[in-house]
């Protein structure tokens, strides 16, 4: 039998306009966890899409145990015990956990399901890879973590040998990271073979054996993790050393940006409050980071702020002026600018092209409109500029349609968009999400920019790191509340860590949790 | 040569043309096949009908244009209620109620056409505007409220109609009470005028209507495609998130974009209603030209220039359909259009096709033509 379970060789694969994957070649080691790593757009889904039998290479070959194979759609890959966890969860959100796990292999006699004979195979699996799951509990239901592990245990009931990652990781708290980690650790200590894509270095050394680097579809090499370090394995990615700590200036805080007060903010999810009460400020020239767990006020807290949510109660004012009222145009206007978090849903009119986006918050200013007539050769121009001063790289330049392009380059333009306006205040949520390591970096010194160049910036992020290296001043937001204010040199990640995750919080902090109380009493009364 | 047969098939939009193209030709062999088992011996004059019936004659090149003038409307209600991100199904509705202005301020009123036109938009903007104002009040589904719509439009203009003896047709002394009245006879300054086409062509059919819809169906493409107020409407219809992060009020331009639809719709009614020719009949059924725009359409995937070609096409084959009598029942026409809409609701899987097939045909011609030039 060969040394190798798959072997991918010379794989070619090109779309219009890209050579996704240019003589490409991967070999999987039996029982090994082998990381796939590389940029956005660097060909790795694709070349994983080729294995799990979604596209057909242009040349090259797959073999399995030597033997060459041919793999025209996922049921091949799945006969030849090739299963894959993509990045976007294929689930049946109405079907229980069980139903998710069977559909497609559905045990039955007589065309009646088995439902005990499956149940009892799963939670075997369940219980000898350490996947703990709810048989019964529907998945819309069911945290994201939880829906991973049936993606996982879908793989494992059909007997699948071969495991592929699709990034993994991007949808998961720092604590489901870990256990992440270990299940995969378990699976390959069962012997399975695992392929493991990400960008995310730390993960990559952390769990991984081997690690293949691709770079603009062409294929860097493979090395041992055990004798290379994150610095070598940057380089190979990105072609250049990278800068993981952030170069700023000193810190000269100015005059008063944003003052917010107690604020109040309902929850489209639940009947309380997603924010409760929240005061803080920001001033020119430092950035301000929102640290916390997802899900605890975050995205209603800058949704409030820039106009987009309704709130309860509280005041919000930009430079002295009271917004509180204001339409999200009038504070588009007065001077805040706003990196949302879904940048699919909120960031991008997915089917404009490249240039209608990148004026989609100035359409309207004399600039490039005339008598309502939109200034055509003036928004070109406009978008040719930003797109060669912020380096975005698309297909057909301004009239690529957004939704062609690569995940970095749409939160490059949209950062273009955000920054060129000239705001006062720049409120990004999690800008980084999902972005390569040259990507972050660049976000990361834009952001600085801006903050040297004496404007105010809010940050929210839930990665820790991000967090520690950019902020001056850290708030910890805990169930819609501010547990603690931090300077990032007075604190550790693990402090932080305990208070976001609510085990600690700070003697201001408890002012308000009773403040809370009294409230909740009163609604109480009220109900 | 083949550069430039190259740059056309690149050009965004050629492959949603073939894409229709190839639908009406499906449409039409079903058609011929149909032909074929109902009468055999005369299908294939019955086919003939079909495709040449239209330039037959200037007569019936006439009811082409005057059948495709509120087709364009109707088609365009659809159309650019579509393009940002609203199905008017309500067309129908809204016709109605612009028959009903337009009839009443021609006759009641004494109106000149051009002003019944105008009553006529208002008409069915207003019919247009309640679906409009529920979804964005309500959130409430466009498609239910805009068919709920379509029977209160018929019921209502019904009544009224029945009620207003002197827009009936026996007030002025002909016999049948169940229809409005000859405009000839009512008021002749509210017939759409010829401008000696009738001359031209021979037939009383012809008016400048038809030109009207296009010069519509200009405007509205103008609006969609080069103005901000275009750029707004299109941005709520792709990504009405998105639209809100940027300011956009998408709930004033959810109700202006079907107060548009409306008053094209409503257009359409007016201008079939003050042709002349044409007499409103007071029955319990839901006139098939707010429907029809539908398919009109989804046939030109709603770019308004290319509903003056569906609407234009929908009309050719009935007027083939109504010239294939006695032999076959007009009805295989509506059989046949049905399969061509059923088959452009595939056109996002045809394009797909066709795509491929030309991205190969692009790609074998660049690697066989000199090596020099280099595909961007």
């Amino acid at each position: 039998m060969s040394d190798y379970i798959i072997e991918m060789e010379n794989i070619t694969k090109e779309f219009p306009g890209v050579l996704a994957n240019d003589h490409v070649t991967l070999q999987l080691r039996r029982g090994e966890v082998h990381a796939l790593l590389g940029e956005n757009g660097a060909g790795k889904s694709t070349l994983m899409s080729i294995l799990f039998g979604l596209y057909q290479p242009d040349s090259g070959v797959i073999r399995k145990n030597g033997q060459v194979v041919q793999i025209h759609n996922p049921n091949d890959a799945n006969d030849l015990q090739i299963g894959m966890v993509h990045q976007h969860f294929k689930l049946v959100e109405v079907f229980t956990v069980l139903e998710n796990i069977f559909l497609g292999v559905e045990p039955v006699r007589l065309g009646v399901l088995k439902y005990q004979e499956a149940r009892q195979r799963v939670l075997e699996l369940s219980q000898k890879y350490g996947l703990s799951v709810e048989p019964d509990a529907r998945i819309e239901d069911i945290t994201v973590g939880m829906q991973q592990r049936v993606e996982i245990l879908k793989m494992l009931y059909r007997d699948n040998e071969i495991l592929i990652f699709d990034e993994p990781t991007a949808v998961l708290t720092p604590q489901e990271i870990r256990e992440l980690m270990a299940i995969i650790r378990g699976l390959r200590d069962e012997g399975k073979s695992i392929l493991f894509i990400s960008h995310k270095l730390n993960e990559i050394m952390e769990v991984s054996d081997r690690c293949t680097v691709l770079r603009k579809g062409q294929c860097m090499g493979t090395v041992d993790i055990k004798d290379t370090t994150v610095e070598d394995l940057s380089r190979m990615m990105v072609g250049r050393p990278i800068q993981f700590k952030v170069e700023k200036g000193d810190l000269k805080p100015g005059a008063m940006v944003l003052e917010v007060e107690n604020l109040v903010v309902p929850s489209k999810l639940h009947k309380n409050n997603a924010v409760k009460g929240v005061t803080f400020q920001v001033r020119a020239g430092e950035i301000v980071c929102l640290a916390g767990i997802e899900g605890n006020g975050q995205s209603e807290l800058v949704y409030a702020l820039t106009g987009i949510e309704k709130i309860t109660s509280g005041s919000v004012r930009l430079q002295g002026h009271e917004i509180t009222r204001a339409s999200i145009r009038q504070r588009s206007q007065l001077g805040i600018s706003h990196i949302p978090e879904d940048r699919h849903k909120y960031g991008l009119i997915l089917d404009y092209n490249l240039a209608d986006n990148l004026v989609l918050q100035r359409y309207w200013e004399p600039a490039f409109q005339h008598n309502g007539f939109i200034r055509q050769e003036q928004v070109r121009s406009y978008a040719d500029t930003l797109i060669s001063q912020y380096d975005i790289r698309a297909g057909q330049g301004s009239q690529t349609i957004a939704r062609s392009m690569s995940g970095g380059n749409q939160q490059k333009a949209i950062i273009a968009r955000e920054i060129d306006k000239n705001p006062e205040l720049l409120v990004a949520i999690q800008p980084t999400r999902g972005l390569d390591v040259g990507a972050i970096e660049y976000i990361h010194a834009q952001l600085v920019a801006q903050r040297d160049a004496g404007k105010a910036v809010l940050l929210v992020s839930l990665e820790l790191d991000e967090v520690m290296n950019v902020s001056d001043r850290i708030l910890v937001l805990y169930e819609g509340e501010i547990v603690g204010e931090f300077a990032p040199r007075d604190t550790t990640v693990e402090q932080l860590g305990l208070y976001m995750a609510g085990a600690r919080r700070s003697q201001q902090a408890g002012v308000s949790e009773n403040q809370e109380k009294s409230g909740t009493a009163r609604k109480g009364q009220h109900s | 040569m083949m550069a430039r047969i190259r740059k056309l098939i690149q050009k965004p939009g050629f492959d949603s043309l073939v894409a229709s193209i190839a639908a009406i030709g499906i449409g039409l062999v079903f058609g011929l096949i149909l032909l074929i088992v109902f009468n055999p011996g005369k299908s294939l004059y019955g086919f003939g009908q079909i495709l040449f019936a239209g330039v037959s004659s200037t007569g019936k090149f006439s009811k082409v244009l005057y059948q495709a003038a509120p087709l364009i409307m109707t088609g365009l209600a659809v159309g650019f209620a579509f393009k940002t991100g609203l199905f008017n199904i309500g067309a129908t509705g809204q016709y109605m109620l612009g028959t009903f202005f337009a009839l009443y301020t021609g006759i009641v009123w004494q109106f000149p056409w051009w002003a019944a036109l105008l009553a006529a938009m208002v008409g069915g903007a207003i019919w247009g505007a309640m679906p409009g104002l529920f979804k964005a009040f309500f959130n409430v589904n466009e498609v239910i409220t805009s068919i709920m719509f379509n029977w209160i439009g018929l019921f209502a203009v019904n009544v009224l109609l029945a009620n207003i003896p002197r827009v009936l047709a026996d007030f002025y002394g002909a016999s049948n009470p169940d229809r409005t009245a000859n405009m000839a006879a009512a008021n002749p300054a509210a017939i759409i005028p010829k401008w000696g086409l009738d001359q031209i062509f021979g037939s009383s059919y012809i008016n400048i209507s038809f030109f009207i819809a296009v010069i519509v169906a200009v405007i509205a493409y103008f609006v969609l495609n080069r103005t901000i107020f275009g750029y707004e409407l299109k941005a709520c219809g792709y990504n009405r998130n998105a639209s809100i992060y940027a300011g956009i009020n998408a709930r004033r331009n959810i109700v202006l974009s079907m107060i548009i639809a409306g008053s094209f719709a409503g257009l359409g009614g007016g201008i079939y209603y003050l042709s002349g020719t044409a007499q409103y009949t007071i029955e319990k059924i839901l006139p098939a030209m707010g429907f029809n725009g539908i398919p009109v359409a989804l046939l030109a995937t709603s770019n308004p220039l290319g509903i003056i070609f569906s609407a234009l096409f929908v009309s050719y084959i009935q007027v083939g359909g109504e010239a294939m009598q006695p032999e076959y029942a007009k009805e295989i026409i509506d059989i046949i259009i049905s399969v061509i809409i059923y088959l452009s609701a595939f056109s996002l899987l045809l394009k797909g096709v066709i795509r491929k097939q030309l991205k190969k045909l692009v790609r074998v011609e660049a690697i066989t033509s000199s090596k020099g030039e280099v595909e961007p």
